[in-house]
């Protein structure tokens, strides 16, 4: 079976290779003849659906802006439980603030603040996903003030900002150039069968001989 | 009495299977039938091993089985494996407790897995807020952004579609993470049943976009599900014309509810969770959306406080599951060391099987049939002397990649804190008494 590599342009200037096995030579072949049972919908009947945000950019951020004040009333009122007093960590879940500048450490510690690279990840994830218990309960506003007191308690925006459509994408991310694409394989083995190197540990791999 | 099968039986229970509580009376008689044939067994073994023939069978009186009638068919029922298989069974990792069982997962016992096809009440679950139970009368899937018809499904709909079947493997992108560095977990179900292949049945998604007519400047699709955390995942384009099915069938059935029922993605070959569960909406977009499962999760820690994102592709891997960890040889004699291996990246050509740490390799038996992006069985008959042993395997793929050490990924990669994409070469030790330990480092 031939394999070969997809290549997928991911951004202007930035290819994807991505390893593939052809499945093509049994493929499915295309779409039969006559062989149609979706039907037409609207974008507007979809819209309680189309949730997504796009993280560069922030399209598709709703209207509607959150503070950190309310942020912190809502937090009290339905995240506390499981993720502690001030987002320090709690029952259930650890630490969501602090670990910017430990990516370069072991262990690095990894919060919305040091790892999205892209503020509007935050909405997009809550809205869709948290409270645990409640998911998709949330307003708009409970949304963007949950997202702004996290990302202050970050130190990454002031006590008096207001996050909305427009501010919430120019947040600055430390993390936000920290990402690469995949580049594998980028482990070449040798398919020695006699008077081998024996089979080493990652402790061996660390030294980056 | 004693025969190969008798030895496989005690090979293929584990410490774990030991350690849990009997869920019936009958696994006290189960128990009790166990150690009688372990002794057995270990004579017959012996006596192999020395080249004698002394041992001799007692006489075999009529089994009870054969003096009745057995139970009766009832009017209806989903049949379910005999009192005696009960060990065998999914379960949680035990290496650490998760503090809530939502975001969480259970794994595949593969040292029971019998070929190369997982029972559907095994495959391993990877859930992120639990299983959705949906009514397929009132689910609907919906495709649109950057196409000329935005277009919504019922099941039925989905249903009248020519079908296509598929064996595919599916791994989860974290599968062995907790032994990289030290060995943590004891079984092969604990290191490495994340894993699990099954044959899927479904539509080809490439012919539902062709129907909606896919917009020139659309290359990604925003796959996202019906439960709980509405998990998603971007996936370009071309994978999805090339292979990816939607499918409602698994190994002859409707999918499991803990599979994605009534519909999912099979991505074949990339990581689980890009395997979108209980389907509802795929949006056409021009990049992707860097969402939390595709930056904060699921991504790769690199040197200089790097991270590899969108590392899709399961790499090609092995492992043997007989013997493996939490086993016990019974005395020198003849193993049949099994296992699988497997390559998001296409077919298994070979695998090399070695006794003493990686010093040397031979070939073991690749058995069909070899699929690409599917589990293969592997096989090799090993004489075991008694002595200290470290058993591994090492599969090719055809496009030439060779499985590594985790040495050598190691060598790449910053191996610190959860790391997925663990596809290193995985090390089974046996001491002089026979038992079988994760031996990672």
């Amino acid at each position: 079976m031939p394999s070969r590599k997809l290549t997928i342009s991911i951004a202007a200037g930035v290819a994807l290779s991505f390893g593939a096995a052809s499945v093509l030579a049994e493929g499915y072949g295309p779409r039969p003849e006559g062989v149609a049972f979706g039907t037409e919908v609207s974008e507007g009947d979809l819209a309680l659906w189309n949730i997504d945000i796009e993280g560069p950019t922030g399209e598709g951020l709703p209207e509607g802006e959150g503070t950190v004040a309310k942020g912190k009333e809502v937090f009290a009122a339905k995240c506390v439980a499981c993720h502690g007093e001030e987002a320090a960590g709690g029952s259930v879940y650890g630490s969501m603030v602090g670990g910017i500048g430990t990516m370069t450490e072991r262990p690095r510690r990894l919060t919305p603040g040091s790892m999205y690279p892209y503020a509007p990840i935050f909405f997009d994830y809550t809205r869709r996903a948290m409270p645990m218990d409640s998911p998709m309960s949330l307003t708009n506003e409970e949304v963007y003030s949950l997202a702004a007191y996290i990302y202050h308690l970050n130190g990454l925006i002031p006590e008096d900002f207001t996050m909305n459509a427009e501010t919430m994408p120019t947040i600055e991310m430390p993390n936000r150039d920290a990402f690469m694409v995949d580049d594998r394989p980028d482990a070449s083995a040798e398919r020695c069968m006699s008077d081998c190197k024996p089979i080493g540990t990652v402790a061996d791999g660390d030294q980056k001989s | 009495m004693t025969t190969t099968k008798d030895r496989s039986r005690h090979l293929r229970r584990t410490a774990e299977d030991d350690s849990s509580p009997p869920a019936r009376s009958a696994s006290e008689d189960r128990r009790s039938f166990l150690r009688r044939s372990v002794s057995m067994a270990g004579v017959a073994v012996a006596s192999s091993a020395a080249g004698l023939s002394a041992a001799r069978a007692e006489s075999l009186p009529v089994p009870e089985s054969n003096k009745k009638m057995g139970r009766p068919i009832p009017e209806s029922m989903y049949g379910m494996p005999i009192k005696y298989e009960d060990h065998v069974a999914r379960r949680r990792t035990d290496v650490f407790v998760n503090k809530q069982n939502w975001s969480d997962w259970s794994m595949t016992p593969l040292q029971h897995q019998i070929g190369i096809v997982t029972p559907n009440g095994l495959f391993f679950e990877r859930h992120h807020a639990g299983v959705a139970e949906i009514n397929p009368d009132e689910h609907r899937l919906a495709i649109h952004g950057l196409v000329e018809r935005p277009l919504v499904f019922t099941m039925d709909d989905l249903m009248r579609y020519p079908s296509v079947s598929r064996f595919h493997f599916l791994e989860c992108s974290g599968n062995t993470l907790t032994d990289w560095a030290e060995p943590k977990a004891t079984t092969v179900q604990q290191t490495h049943g994340l894993l699990s292949c099954g044959q899927w049945t479904g539509i080809p998604l490439a012919w539902l976009l062709d129907e909606a007519g896919v917009k020139p400047e659309g290359k990604w699709a925003i796959l996202e599900g019906a439960d709980g955390s509405a998990h998603l995942r971007s996936i370009p384009l071309e994978k999805i014309m090339d292979d990816v099915l939607l499918a409602y069938g698994q190994n002859g059935e409707m999918l499991r509810a803990e599979q994605g029922y009534p519909i999912r993605a099979i991505i074949p070959g990339w990581e689980g969770n890009t395997n979108v569960k209980w389907l509802r909406r795929i949006k056409i977009v021009d990049q992707p959306m860097h969402a939390r499962s595709e930056t904060a999760r699921y991504t790769d820690p690199m040197p200089d406080g790097k991270w590899r994102q969108f590392s899709m592709t399961m790499e090609c891997k092995s492992v043997i599951t007989n013997p493996s960890g939490g086993m016990s040889l019974k005395g020198p004699g003849l193993y049949e060391i099994r296992g699988f291996a497997w390559s998001g990246n296409g077919s298994i050509t070979n695998v090399d099987v070695t006794l003493d740490g990686g010093r040397t390799w031979r070939e073991a038996t690749v058995e069909g049939p070899v699929m690409p992006l599917c589990l293969t069985q592997f096989r090799y008959n090993w004489q075991w002397d008694g002595g200290p042993a470290k058993i591994a395997s090492r599969a090719v793929d055809d496009t030439g990649y060779v499985q590594p050490t985790v040495e050598d990924l190691a060598r790449a990669r910053e191996i610190v804190g959860f790391v997925q994409h663990h596809n290193g070469i995985f090390p089974w030790a046996v001491n002089e008494s026979g038992e079988v330990q994760n031996a990672i480092a």
